[in-house]
C-alpha cells in the first residue's frame, strides 16, 4: 500500500485547512491574546504547508513514483484475508464482547486468526481455549480488570 | 544516605525481584522473536505493570527492555533477522561470524558488551542526571518551551533520511495532542461531542496499537521466505571475551559514550546509536575491509551502544519530562500513572525513587549475563516457536491490557485506528518516533508556549529574554536552518 507522496500531500493539506478553519470557532479568552485556538491552528498550518511540499515533490517523482504501488502480498488472497482477519478481530471484539462476554468472544477471535495463518483446526480450538482461559485468569482473577461476562453472566464466578 | 538505603529496600525486596525475573524472561523472549520489539516490550507490560507499584512497574519496564535489546541479536546470528532493529546494524555481521564457524563470539560479545554498554549508559545517567537537574530547577516555562521544540527538532533531523516525512509525523502527534480538555484554556477541542475524548486520546491504548498491533499487521502480510536456523550446537559463548576486551577497549568507550549520547537525545534510541557506531566502527578501524565478512569488531562496539542508549534514554526522560526513545516515551506514561511526575523535581522530593531506579539498572545489567546465557541455550527453541500461534494470542493480550486500562471498549477501538494508522505511515517511508514524541509533549509545548505568551504579553522577544532560553532558542533554530544550509554548500561545492 504505497502511495505517491501527493496523496498524502493532499491529504494532509485538506486536513490542515479544515482544523485550521474548525479552530476559528474556539472562544477567545477575554484580556488574553492567546485562546485555545493559536497553538491547534499554528499546528495544522505547519501541517498544511506540509502537505503542499509533499504534493510538490510527489509531483516531481511522478515518473519513478506511481500514484499507487500494490506489494507483493496484495497480490496474495491469504495474506490480504490475514490483514483484514487482524482489523475485523478487533472490530469484532469492540462489538460483541459486552454481549456475549469474553470467554466466548476471545476462543472465537484466536480460533479464527490461528486458522487464517495456517495452524490445524485441531490445535488451534484447543490452544484457543487455553490461551484465553491464561490471559482470562491473569486480568480478571489476578489483576481484578472488570472483564465482560455477556451471556455466561449467570454463571460468573 | 537515608535515602539510598530506602532506595536499596524497595528494589531489593522479595516482589520486585520476582517481577525484575520474569520480566527478564519475558524481554529475553520478546527480543529474541523476529518480528516482537523492545518498544513492544514495554508496551505489554503497562497494563500489567498498571497494577503494580511504582518501582517494581519500573523494574519490569527497565529489566525487560534491557533483555531484550541484548537478545535481539540471538536471531541476527542464528537466522540473519534481526530480533528487534537494535540488532539490525550487525546483523549480517553476525551472520556471516555464524558461517565461518564463530556464533559462539558473536554471541558473547553482544552479550558482554551490551551489558558493559548498559552499566556505562547507567553511570552516565547517575553521574549527569542529578546536575542536570539542579539546574532545571531554575528554568521558567521560556527555557521550557526552547528544551521541547528543541527535542522534538533533533528527533527530526536525527531519525529521518527526509525530514519533511518527519515534520509531519510531529505535526499529526501534535494535534492527536491537543484533542480534549486538557489545555490551558479548558475548552473541549476536537471532541466532536464524544465524552470519552474529553480526556484526549489515550496515550497507552495509542501505544499499545502503534508499536504492538501495527507488528501483528506486519507479520499478516509478511511474504519473505521461510527463515532457516543454523543447526550446528552453540558452545562456550564466554571464551575470548577477556581477550576482546584488551583488544578492543577503545571501541567499547567510544560505542558507549556515542550511544549514551545518541539515547540521551530525543527521538533517536538504541536502533539508531547502533547504526551509527557500528559506521563509525568501521571508518576508524585498523581492518575495516574485515567489515561485513564476520569481523566481531564492530559488533563490540555497536552492541555496546544500543543497550547504553537505553539507560541514556532515561536521562531527560526524568530530568526533564522529555523521552529520548519511544521507550521512555511510553515510560513517562507510566511515570504520570504512577504520580511519579517526571521532572527536576523528582530529585529532590523523592530522592529515594530516583536511587531505586539508578539502582535497578545496575542489577538489571549485571543479571543479563547470567540470564543471558541461559537464553542462548535454549535459543533454538525460541526461534522455532510457531509465530502463526503466538501473534493471535498478543493481538488477544493486547485487546485485554488495553481495556485494562480504563475498562472501555473506546480505548480498544483507539488501539486499532492506531495500529492502522502507524501501519500505512511506516509503510510510506513517514518515521513513527516523531509522532510519538508529538503526542507526549504536545501538551507541555503548548502549556509553556501559552504561559510564554501570557507573561511576555504576546511579544516573541521575550522568548530570547532570559540566557538560558535564548541559548537553547538559538540551538533549535540551528537545528532547523543548518543541516538544509550545510546540504545546500555541498551542493554548491561538488557542483
Amino acid at each position: 500500500m504505497k502511495f505517491n507522496d501527493a496523496v498524502f500531500g493532499a491529504i494532509f493539506l485538506v486536513l490542515g485547512l479544515a482544523i485550521v478553519v474548525h479552530v476559528q470557532s474556539f472562544p477567545a479568552i477575554p484580556g488574553q491574546q492567546v485562546g485555545p485556538a493559536l497553538f491547534p491552528g499554528l499546528v495544522a498550518a505547519g501541517l498544511a504547508v506540509c502537505g503542499v511540499l509533499l504534493i510538490a515533490s510527489g509531483l516531481r517523482h511522478r515518473s519513478s513514483q506511481p500514484w499507487f504501488v500494490a506489494e507483493a502480498w496484495t497480490r496474495s488472497t491469504r495474506h490480504v484475508a490475514g490483514f483484514a482477519a487482524v482489523v475485523a478481530a478487533v472490530a469484532f471484539y469492540i462489538a460483541f464482547a459486552n454481549t456475549l462476554g469474553f470467554l466466548v468472544v476471545g476462543p472465537l477471535i484466536l480460533f479464527g486468526l490461528f486458522v487464517m495463518f495456517g495452524v490445524r483446526p485441531a490445535t488451534a480450538a484447543l490452544v484457543a481455549v487455553v490461551a484465553t482461559l491464561v490471559i482470562w485468569y491473569a486480568f480478571y482473577k489476578l489483576l481484578r480488570v472488570p472483564l465482560p461476562w455477556g451471556v455466561l453472566t449467570k454463571f460468573a464466578f | 544516605m537515608e535515602a539510598l538505603a530506602t532506595a536499596f529496600t524497595m528494589v531489593f525486596e522479595p516482589h520486585t525481584i520476582v517481577v525484575m525475573l520474569g520480566a527478564s524472561l519475558f524481554g529475553l523472549f520478546v527480543g529474541a522473536v523476529p518480528g516482537l520489539t523492545a518498544t513492544m516490550a514495554t508496551a505489554l507490560l503497562v497494563p500489567v505493570t498498571f497494577f503494580m507499584p511504582p518501582i517494581t512497574a519500573i523494574a519490569a519496564i527497565v529489566t525487560a527492555t534491557a533483555m531484550a535489546i541484548f537478545s535481539g541479536d540471538i536471531p541476527g546470528c542464528l537466522l540473519r533477522m534481526p530480533g528487534t532493529p537494535a540488532s539490525a546494524a550487525y546483523t549480517d555481521e553476525s551472520y556471516a561470524m555464524t558461517r565461518k564457524g564463530q556464533a559462539e563470539l558473536a554471541l558473547g560479545a553482544g552479550l558482554v558488551f551490551s551489558a558493559i554498554g548498559g552499566l556505562f549508559g547507567t553511570a552516565v545517567l547517575i553521574a549527569s542526571a542529578p546536575v542536570l537537574a539542579d539546574f532545571a530547577l531554575r528554568f521558567s516555562s521560556f527555557e521550557y518551551f526552547w528544551l521541547v521544540l528543541l527535542g522534538l527538532s533533533c528527533a527530526i533531523v536525527i531519525t529521518s533520511e527526509r525530514p519533511l516525512k518527519g515534520i509531519v509525523s510531529l505535526l499529526l502527534g501534535l494535534l492527536v495532542a491537543c484533542v480534549g480538555l486538557d489545555n490551558p484554556a479548558g475548552f473541549p477541542r476536537f471532541t466532536f461531542g464524544s465524552t470519552e475524548l474529553m480526556g484526549g486520546v489515550g496515550l497507552i491504548p495509542m501505544m499499545i496499537g502503534m508499536f504492538a498491533v501495527s507488528e501483528i499487521l506486519r507479520y499478516a502480510v509478511e511474504t519473505g521466505p521461510k527463515l532457516v536456523i543454523d543447526t550446528r550446537p552453540i558452545g562456550n559463548v564466554m571464551r575470548g571475551m577477556w581477550e576482546l576486551l584488551k583488544k578492543y577497549p577503545m571501541q567499547v568507550l567510544r560505542g558507549s559514550t556515542l550511544g549514551t549520547l545518541v539515547g540521551a537525545l530525543p527521538g533517536a534510541g538504541a536502533d539508531i546509536a547502533a547504526w551509527m557506531s557500528y559506521g563509525i566502527s568501521k571508518k576508524f578501524s585498523k581492518e575495516p575491509e574485515k567489515f561485513g565478512t564476520g569481523h566481531v569488531e564492530g559488533i563490540v562496539e555497536s552492541g555496546a551502544a544500543n543497550n547504553s542508549a537505553l539507560a541514556g534514554a532515561w536521562i531527560p526522560a526524568l530530568v526533564f519530562g522529555i523521552p529520548g526513545d519511544s521507550i521512555t516515551a511510553i515510560v513517562i506514561g507510566v511515570l504520570y500513572m504512577k504520580n511519579m511526575n517526571p521532572g527536576p523535581t523528582l530529585f529532590t522530593q523523592n530522592p529515594q525513587n530516583i536511587y531505586a531506579v539508578y539502582l535497578l539498572f545496575i542489577v538489571a545489567n549485571l543479571i543479563m549475563v547470567p540470564l543471558g546465557l541461559l537464553c542462548i541455550k535454549v535459543a533454538k527453541r525460541i526461534l522455532t516457536v510457531p509465530r502463526e500461534i503466538l501473534m493471535p494470542v498478543i493481538l488477544l493480550f493486547c485487546i485485554v491490557g488495553t481495556f485494562a486500562i480504563n475498562n472501555t471498549p473506546f480505548d480498544v477501538g483507539v488501539m486499532l485506528v492506531a495500529g492502522l494508522l502507524a501501519y500505512v505511515l511506516e509503510a510510506n517511508g513517514f518515521p513513527i518516533a516523531p509522532a510519538i514524541l508529538g503526542v507526549v509533549l504536545g501538551e507541555m509545548l503548548e502549556e509553556n508556549f501559552v504561559t510564554s505568551m501570557i507573561k511576555s504579553d504576546g511579544s516573541l522577544l521575550a522568548f530570547f529574554g532570559r540566557p538560558i532560553a535564548a541559548t537553547l532558542g538559538a540551538l533549535t533554530l540551528a537545528a532547523w536552518f543548518l543541516p538544509p544550509i550545510i546540504r545546500r554548500l555541498r551542493t554548491l561545492a561538488g557542483a
